[in-house]
């Protein structure tokens, strides 16, 4: 579904992904960690087409496709979806307004009628109970004076009315307390199937004890340094990344 | 079935599909800058260019005025004489040539004027038609009343006969100068006398026609009026005036649209408006300004310099004041408020677009006089291209204004880095009791919010219109529902390719 080949990125005259390979299959869920500024929002960003990086090697296929042919909204419709790390706030704007455009524009792409308001309303308070969000939130502007954590819950939320093919969750877990991280965990994995793909980037291991990957890389330095089972994922808790970091770049 | 979750739904539906149906149209409107510039085939019966005495007494002679008009024009003309054209606004303009306007223009009828729809030449019905605004009562948005105002002269007002069965006077003021002189004489320049400024004593030499609305005591005005003024001769300037008096207990909601065609050289619109509120009345004027906005280069557009004021009189009266600007090459206007009655209420929701080469100052000024008079002040400015949007608001609380509170809020957007946003607000407190809240913010559109939105699937375009318009809401929700959409679907015209 995804194949990334020796992908490089700069911004601001800085090398931040240097030679990047990940092999991204439906129904697999891939966990990248690795320390602070190590690039991995760089690379969900690059993914979702945020513009200011320049790609200076590498290649990229979304489902056979060249992905770098694709507007950031073209990705969308055709299933890619970013959990921001810091969700923007858009004042004035309901969450149901922007949810039920961002349906329609992708199902529109599918060739699917939209949605209705009243049908998108019923749509969106069952997902926002699974998620035990409060329903006044639907009509609160997009973000606007969210908590930290509810912000993460309300990138869930959007990604589980759009049902997308390939959803990067980038520190989803960060900033949510501990019944959230369940909740969420358990929304994330509801989601999961077998065609469907996630990457998700963590710095905790216990968000991996609920969203249990397939697969485990650590991203050190613009490399993918390591790569695993969820086994990896134990070891870095216990041992932290010093022991990796030197190691050669994997294959 | 009335309950309010069902109602809301309702609503919810109606306004997602007027949102959706608003980008479908953006579509097609974004080949075509400006879909109101076409010009309309019609003989006119126009006045020589130029400024006179002999001018002023040309036009009322036209009208069949009453002498104390003429009067009243003539010693407006003269005033004007001895002033001098205001130079302290924000904006920048070549010297008009007032010698070498055109000051009355009217397309030709065989009969005094139309007396029924049936009589008004099809092809003004096909224009206004094309403006979008049908003339044929059948066709006719349910619910709103129009007054068309072609170039000087009122061409047909709807819904006349409904409407007078409650005792609602609306009409153009042509008509209402023949058939209702007594409120005329009570009520012009009461609220706008001729020599309040240079424009407004222009205005009150030479204005040719408008629009005149009457609510009689405790009557709630059953429909929406509204006029549609719309520029069609060349160089003309329209110099309209409106006149709406609620009487006491009364309740009008009046919207106002203008649009005029593309042309090369500059026009002067210079109207004024004139709103009365009785005791416990209350005022609601909404206006969509589409005036043509001159070319990416600032080449044309309409000079828009109109002096709007409404005057509170009664107790609890309110008059609410709500613009979209989003036209003109220049607009320059500060719809008002003074507070006489105690516990009067002024309100002014506002916002100015400036893309390409235009230029706003805009505001308001409320002038608080009675006990425990309040005024709300909600601005939005934005700003692309090289546009310039200046906010210039007076709050004025005179000593006798006993607990009088105002709360102004000024936003700015700025769309690129070569537009531009000034905010002036000016306060005068003469009473310690007043409370007086001011905030500003300026904030640049931004491109994580549009990624946002790109990332979940929106075009770029949709995007800006979605923030634009999330920036601009607390003003659109003041706008009666089909304005809000026509205000919607303007701003994400006027700002197509300012960003990205
Ligand atoms: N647009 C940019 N211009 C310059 N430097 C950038 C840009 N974007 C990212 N960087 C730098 O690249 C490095 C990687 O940043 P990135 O946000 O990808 O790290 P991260 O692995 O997500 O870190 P964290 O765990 O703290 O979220 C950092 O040093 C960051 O400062
Ligand atoms: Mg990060």
């Amino acid at each position: 579904m995804l194949e990334v080949r020796n992908l490089s990125v700069r911004a601001d005259g800085k090398d931040i992904l240097n030679g990047i390979n990940l092999s991204i299959h439906r129904g697999e869920v891939h966990a990248i960690m690795g320390p602070n500024g190590s690039g991995k929002s760089t690379l969900a960003q690059v993914l979702a087409g945020r513009e200011g990086y320049e790609i200076t090697d590498g290649e990229v296929a979304y489902e056979g496709e060249n992905l770098f042919d694709l507007d950031p909204e073209e990705r969308a419709q055709a299933g890619i979806f970013l959990a921001f790390q810091y969700p923007v706030e858009i004042p004035g704007v309901s969450n149901l307004y922007f949810l039920r455009a961002a349906l329609n524009a992708i199902r529109k792409t599918k060739g699917q009628d939209p949605m209705d308001a009243i049908d998108f309303l019923e749509l969106a308070k069952k997902k926002m109970a699974n998620l035990e969000m409060d329903s006044t939130m639907i009509e609160r502007s997009v973000n606007a004076g969210f908590s930290g954590g509810e912000k993460k819950r309300n990138e869930i939320f959007q990604m589980s009315i759009l049902e997308p093919k390939l959803a990067i969750l980038d520190e989803t877990d960060s900033g949510l307390d501990i019944d959230a991280l369940k909740l969420v965990s358990h929304g994330v994995n509801k989601l999961r199937d077998p065609d469907r793909a996630m990457v998700v980037v963590t710095h905790y291991q216990r968000l991996l004890n609920y969203i249990v990957p397939d697969f485990v890389h650590v991203l050190a330095g613009g490399h993918i340094v390591k790569s695993g089972d969820k086994n990896l994922a134990l070891e870095l808790e216990e041992k932290g990344y010093g022991w990796i970091e030197e190691a050669e770049p994997t294959k | 079935m009335t309950g309010t979750g069902r109602e809301r739904q309702h609503l919810t539906e109606l306004w997602g599909n007027l949102m959706s149906s608003a980008t479908d149209e953006l579509e097609i409107l974004t080949t075509q800058d400006y879909k109101y510039g076409f010009v309309t085939d019609v003989e006119s019966d126009s006045a020589p260019p130029g400024l006179s005495e002999d001018i002023v007494r040309f036009i009322s002679a036209k009208k069949n005025e009453p002498e104390f008009l003429l009067e009243w024009r003539l010693k407006a003309y003269r005033n004007w004489l001895e002033m001098k054209e205001p130079a302290w606004h924000n904006v920048h303009y070549s010297p008009i040539d007032y010698q070498s306007i055109v000051y009355y223009s009217a397309p030709k009828s065989k009969k005094d004027g139309p007396k029924s729809l049936e009589e008004v030449d099809p092809e003004l019905l096909a224009t206004y038609e094309k403006l979008g605004i049908p003339l044929n009562e059948q066709a006719a948005l349910a619910g709103v009343a129009v007054d068309a105002v072609f170039d000087s002269v009122s061409v047909a007002t709807t819904f006349k006969d409904k409407l007078s069965e409650m005792g609602v006077i609306f009409c153009s003021f042509s008509e209402a100068v023949e058939n209702h002189p007594n409120l005329i004489q009570k009520y012009l320049g009461t609220v706008v006398p001729p020599t309040d400024n240079f424009f407004a004593a222009l205005n009150s030499a030479v204005f040719s026609d408008g629009s005149f609305c009457y609510i009689p005591k405790g009557v709630r005005c059953p429909m929406e009026l509204s006029t549609y003024f719309r520029i069609n001769a060349a160089n003309t300037g329209q110099f309209e005036r409106t006149l709406i008096v609620a009487d006491e207990g009364a309740y009008v909601s009046y919207l106002e649209g203008c649009t005029a065609p593309m042309r090369d050289e500059n026009q002067l619109h210079a109207a004024v408006v004139e709103l009365v509120a009785l005791d416990n009345s209350q005022i609601k004027y909404s206006t969509v300004q589409n005036w043509y906005p001159g070319d990416k280069d600032g080449k044309g557009g309409i000079y828009n310099f109109v002096t709007k004021r409404g005057k509170c009189q009664g107790v609890n009266s309110k008059i609410s004041w709500t613009q979209v600007e989003t036209g003109s090459a220049i607009t320059w206007k500060y719809p008002s408020c003074v507070l006489i009655g105690d516990n009067s209420v002024g309100e002014f929701y506002s916002v100015a677009v400036t893309n390409n080469r235009q230029q706003a100052d805009t505001g308001t000024k409320m002038i608080h006089i009675g006990k425990n008079t309040s005024s709300t002040i909600i601005s939005k400015g934005i700003s692309a291209g090289y546009g310039q949007n200046a906010y210039r608001g007076l709050v004025k609380i005179q000593k006798g204004a006993e607990g009088a509170r105002n709360f102004s809020q000024c936003d700015s957007m700025l769309m690129g880095d070569k537009c531009g946003a000034h905010t002036f607000p000016y306060l005068e407190v003469k009473n310690p009791t007043a409370q007086v809240e001011h905030e500003a913010t300026t904030s640049k559109i931004g491109e994580d919010q549009i990624f946002y939105l790109n990332q979940r699937g929106i075009t770029t375009e949709d995007a800006i219109s979605m923030i634009v318009n999330g920036f601009c809401k607390e003003v659109f929700r003041e706008l009666p529902m089909e304005f809000a959409v026509e205000a919607q679907k303007l701003l994400g015209v006027s700002l197509e390719g300012s960003v990205g």
